[in-house]
C-alpha cells in the first residue's frame, strides 16, 4: 500500500480514538462538576483543560472563567481550538476521503455519517441539557466505525495500520489522564479513604470507561494503588497501557509477517511492551508514578514516529 | 428555434401525448405507483448520496465545496435499436480520433492532403511537440473517451463534443444505476435494462492491455493519478481506483527511478505500469510543462517516451477534441475510415473564417458561441437567453479574437421528463456514453451519463451550472 495511505489510515483512527476519549473525559468532568461545590467544579473543569493541553488557548479566549459551558464548548467546537472534537472529526473524515479506496464502504459511511451528524449537533453552542446527547453521538460514531471495521475489513496491512493508530492514541490518552490525576492516586497524609477520595478515584476510572470493570474485578473496593495497577498493567482492560501495547505488538508482528521483515520499530516496541510483564505496580510507585508516566508518553510518541519512518508515511 | 421547449422532441411522449415505445414499460410501472412515492424516494436518494459521499466540488464556491449533483428519478431510456446505431457511430468516430492523433504526431497526412489547415495546429497549446514521432504502447491514444451526444429527433443524434482528454462523470453513471436499483428493485424485474456495473472491470482490463514495454509483471500494475481531495472529481477518482482494485496516487507519491515511475509504498518504491491520470497535460510533468505544478511527476515524459510507463489518456490528445478541430470531424472520420460519418456534427461556424464571422455577428441572438479552448459551459454565450448587453460584450470579443470562437445554432435539444413539485415536466438533456479503447478493440458501455437542465427551458446541462443527472437505460432486446 502507499505510504501516504498508511499515514492517512493511521491518523484516521488516531483522530477517532481521540475524539472518543476526549468525549469521555468531558463526561467524567461534567459528572464531577455536578456533584461538587461551585469552586470545586471550576477546579474540575480547569483540570480538564489542563489534561488536554489547552490551558493557554482557553485562557486566551475566556481568561480564567472556567465555567462548564465555556469549557465543554471550547473542547467540543471552538474555532480557536484546532483540536476541538469537531475539528478532529473533520480531520478524520478528510483522511477517510483520502484513503477511501483502502476502507470499505461500511467504514467510510460510518465515518461520513458520524461527521454529518456531529457537524449538525455542533452547529450551535451546546447547553448542559444537550451535552449528554452530543457526547453520546461522538462515542457512538467511534463504536460504529470500529464495528464496521471489525465486520468488513480485510485483515491486512491496512487493518494493521488502523489498529496501530488506535492503540498508540489510546495508550497516549490513558497515560495523559493518569498524568494529570496521578496525585489523586498517591498515598497522602490526608488519605483516610473518605467518600470524596472515592468519588475522585472513581472519576479517574470513569474517564477511561473503566469504573464498572474495576468494580466488578475488585468487588467494589476502591484503592488508588489498585486503580493505577488496573489502568497501567491489567491486560484484560482494553484501555490499559498493557493492553494497548500487547495489541500493538500483535499488529506490528502481523505486519512483519506480511512484509517478511522486521524494522526498527519492532525492536523499540519489543522493549516497551516487555516492561508491562516484568514490572510491578510497587516498583512503578517506587520510581515515581509521575516519572513513569512521563517516560511512557515520551517513548510512545517516539514509537509512533519510528513507525511513520519505517513504513514511509511521508517522504 | 425561438421556443426551444415546445419545438423540442420529447423522448417519452409523441406529439399526441401518447407514450413512445421506449418508455412503454416504464410508464406503465410509473402509473401504478402512489403519487408521492417518487418524491419520497427522491429525498431518500439525496440522503443516500450524502452518506456515501458522492459529491461534486465546484471551484470558487466555498459554501458548496461538496455539492451534490441533483439526481432525477425518472430514467432516460434508449431502445436497443437506437443504441445499435449509436454504437456503430461512436465506434467509427473513436477509431477515427485515434488514427487522427497518430497521424498528427507523425506524418500529418491529413494536413498534407489539404483537408485540415496547418494553422489549426500551429500555436495550439493542445498540440504537444513532445509527442511528435512517439507511438504510445499498443498504439492507443484515447483509452477513455466520453462522446457528448444531443438529440433533436427520432433518429437525429448529433455529436456536440468529443471528450478525449480526461472525461469525467462515469461514477455517476454507475452510482445512478445503483441508486435506481436500490430504490425501485421491482422496476428492473419488469423492464430489461442492460448492465453498466462492469465498467470498472472493463476499464481495468482495457488499461492492462496497454502495458508499456518495460512492464515485467503478468498483471500490469495500474494506478489512478488524482490531483487530490479538493479536485471536483475526487470522488470519481477514488471510486474508480477502488472498483478497479488500483492504487489511487497523487504527485507526492511518485518519483522517477531507474527509468520507471514508482510510487512510495510502505515497503519501498514500486514501479507503476499503467497510469490512468486524471491530471491535465499541463500539470503532468513540471520538467516539461508547467514548472509550478505540484500535481504531476518530474521526468514522467522522459520515462514515458522511453517505454517505462503507459499514460492514459496519452498526453496531447486534447488536440483532437479542440473545438476548432471539432468542425472538421466529418472530414476527419472520412479521411481515416474511408466511410461516411454515421453520427453527424452539430452545424458549426468557424469564426476564424470571415464569411462565417459575418454570419455569426449578424445572427448572434440566435446562436450559441463557444470558446475554442473552453469547457464546462464557462465562457460561452447562448444568444436567445442573453441580454442586449451580454450580446454586445460578446460581439466585441468576437471581433477582437474571431479565431478563438465557434458558433452553433441553438439546438432544440430533446427533452425527457423530470420529477417536479407539479409532477412530471420536460427538461432538455444530453448523453455522454463512455468508450474504452485498447489494442483489443473499442468497448462501449451500454448507457452513459444523461445530464439534464433542471431549469425550465434551459439548455445548459453542465453540473457546474445547475444541471442534474439521470440514470440512462439502454433496453435489452
Amino acid at each position: 500500500m502507499l505510504g501516504r495511505s498508511a499515514n492517512g489510515i493511521f491518523w484516521l483512527f488516531r483522530y477517532l480514538e481521540r475524539a472518543e476519549n476526549v468525549s469521555r473525559l468531558i463526561e467524567a468532568g461534567f459528572r464531577m462538576a455536578l456533584t461538587r461545590s461551585a469552586s470545586d467544579a471550576v477546579d474540575e473543569w480547569r483540570s480538564l483543560i489542563v489534561t488536554l493541553g489547552l490551558r493557554q488557548a482557553f485562557e486566551a479566549r475566556y481568561g480564567t472563567d472556567y465555567t462548564g459551558p465555556h469549557v465543554f464548548n471550547f473542547i467540543l467546537r471552538d474555532k480557536d481550538n484546532p483540536g476541538s472534537i469537531l475539528a478532529i472529526t473533520e480531520a478524520a473524515r478528510t483522511n477517510a476521503r483520502m484513503v477511501r479506496g483502502g476502507i470499505t464502504r461500511e467504514v467510510w459511511e460510518s465515518v461520513n455519517d458520524g461527521w454529518m451528524q456531529l457537524r449538525e449537533a455542533l452547529a450551535r453552542p451546546v447547553t448542559e441539557t444537550r451535552l449528554g446527547a452530543v457526547l453520546d453521538l461522538v462515542r457512538r460514531q467511534a463504536t460504529q466505525v470500529r464495528g464496521a471495521m471489525e465486520g468488513t475489513m480485510l485483515r491486512n496491512e491496512i487493518y494493521n495500520f488502523a489498529r496501530i493508530g488506535s492503540f498508540i492514541e489510546r495508550a497516549d490518552n490513558t497515560a495523559r489522564i493518569l498524568d494529570v490525576k496521578y496525585y489523586v492516586l498517591l498515598p497522602s497524609v490526608s488519605y483516610v479513604g473518605s467518600s470524596l477520595d472515592n468519588v475522585q478515584w472513581e472519576n479517574v476510572l470513569r474517564s477511561v470507561a473503566g469504573e464498572r470493570a474495576y468494580r466488578w474485578l475488585n468487588a467494589g473496593r476502591m484503592d488508588p494503588r489498585g486503580i493505577a495497577e488496573f489502568l497501567i498493567l491489567d491486560e484484560r482492560f482494553p484501555r490499559s497501557l498493557a493492553f494497548c501495547y500487547s495489541k500493538l505488538r500483535s499488529n506490528l508482528a502481523s505486519l512483519a509477517r506480511e512484509y517478511g521483515s522486521e524494522v526498527k520499530s519492532h525492536e523499540m516496541l519489543g522493549d516497551a511492551a516487555c516492561q508491562f510483564h516484568t514490572t510491578t505496580i510497587e516498583s512503578i510507585f517506587e520510581q515515581g508514578l509521575h516519572e513513569f508516566i512521563g517516560k511512557f508518553i515520551r517513548a510512545n510518541t517516539a514509537l509512533a514516529l519510528q513507525i511513520q519512518r519505517d513504513y514511509r508515511f511521508t517522504e | 428555434m425561438k421556443k426551444p421547449l415546445s419545438a423540442s422532441y420529447d423522448e417519452m411522449l409523441d406529439a399526441d401525448g401518447s407514450v413512445r415505445s421506449a418508455y412503454a414499460g416504464y410508464c406503465q410501472w410509473h402509473d401504478e405507483q402512489p403519487a408521492d412515492l417518487l418524491r419520497r424516494k427522491g429525498s431518500e436518494a439525496e440522503a443516500f448520496f450524502r452518506r456515501t459521499g458522492i459529491t461534486f466540488n465546484v471551484y470558487g464556491n466555498e459554501d458548496a465545496e461538496e455539492r451534490l449533483i441533483p439526481f432525477d428519478m425518472v430514467p432516460r431510456i434508449i431502445t436497443a435499436q437506437q443504441w445499435r446505431k449509436l454504437s456503430r457511430g461512436i465506434e467509427q468516430r473513436v477509431r477515427a480520433l485515434n488514427a487522427f492523433l497518430h497521424d498528427l504526431y507523425h506524418r500529418q497526412e491529413i494536413v498534407r492532403s489539404g483537408r485540415l489547415p496547418a494553422r489549426l495546429l500551429k500555436n495550439n497549446v493542445a498540440f504537444l511537440p513532445e509527442m511528435v514521432g512517439f507511438t504510445p504502447p499498443g498504439g492507443v491514444y484515447t483509452h477513455i473517451v466520453g462522446i457528448d451526444l444531443v438529440r433533436t429527433g427520432e433518429d437525429d443524434f448529433m455529436v456536440l463534443e468529443d471528450n478525449a482528454r480526461t472525461p469525467s462523470g462515469v461514477s455517476y453513471m454507475l452510482e445512478n444505476r445503483e441508486t435506481m436499483m436500490a430504490m425501485f428493485p421491482e422496476l428492473f424485474t419488469r423492464v430489461r435494462v442492460r448492465e453498466v456495473s462492469d465498467y470498472p472491470r472493463r476499464l481495468a482490463r482495457s488499461l492492462a492491455a496497454c502495458a508499456p514495454p518495460a512492464c515485467d509483471r503478468k498483471t500490469p500494475l495500474v494506478a489512478v493519478l488524482t490531483p487530490g481531495i479538493y479536485n471536483s472529481a475526487y470522488f470519481e477518482h477514488a471510486f474508480l481506483a477502488d472498483q478497479m482494485g488500483a492504487e489511487l496516487v497523487d504527485g507526492s507519491d511518485l518519483r522517477a527511478e531507474n527509468g520507471r515511475i514508482a510510487m512510495r509504498t510502505t515497503r519501498g518504491y514500486e514501479p507503476i505500469d499503467v497510469l490512468y491520470r486524471r491530471v491535465d497535460d499541463e500539470y503532468l510533468d513540471p520538467l516539461m510543462f508547467n514548472p509550478q505544478s505540484m500535481l504531476g511527476v518530474s521526468g514522467i515524459m522522459d520515462v514515458y517516451r522511453a517505454g517505462g510507463i503507459t499514460i492514459a489518456n496519452a498526453p496531447g490528445t486534447g488536440i483532437s477534441d479542440d473545438k476548432a478541430i471539432y468542425s472538421f470531424m466529418p472530414e476527419i472520420v472520412e479521411f481515416y475510415t474511408g466511410e461516411k460519418p454515421i453520427l453527424q456534427n452539430v452545424p458549426t461556424w468557424r469564426c476564424s473564417e470571415p464569411e462565417s464571422l459575418q454570419y455569426v455577428l449578424d445572427n448572434l441572438a440566435e446562436l450559441v458561441v463557444k470558446e475554442v479552448h473552453g469547457s464546462g459551459g464557462y465562457g460561452m454565450l447562448i444568444g436567445p437567453t442573453s441580454s442586449k448587453k451580454e450580446l454586445a460584450v460578446f460581439e466585441a470579443k468576437l471581433r477582437a479574437r474571431p479565431e478563438n470562437y465557434i458558433a452553433q445554432p441553438t439546438l432544440a435539444l430533446s427533452t425527457v421528463p423530470i420529477l417536479t413539485k407539479a409532477g412530471l415536466a420536460p427538461r432538455h438533456v444530453d448523453l455522454r456514453p463512455f468508450v474504452l479503447v485498447s489494442p483489443n478493440g473499442i468497448d462501449i458501455t451500454p448507457g452513459g451519463l444523461t445530464r439534464v437542465a433542471l431549469k425550465k427551458g434551459s439548455l445548459v446541462v453542465n453540473s457546474s451550472q445547475g444541471g442534474g443527472t439521470k440514470d440512462s437505460w439502454v433496453l435489452d432486446d
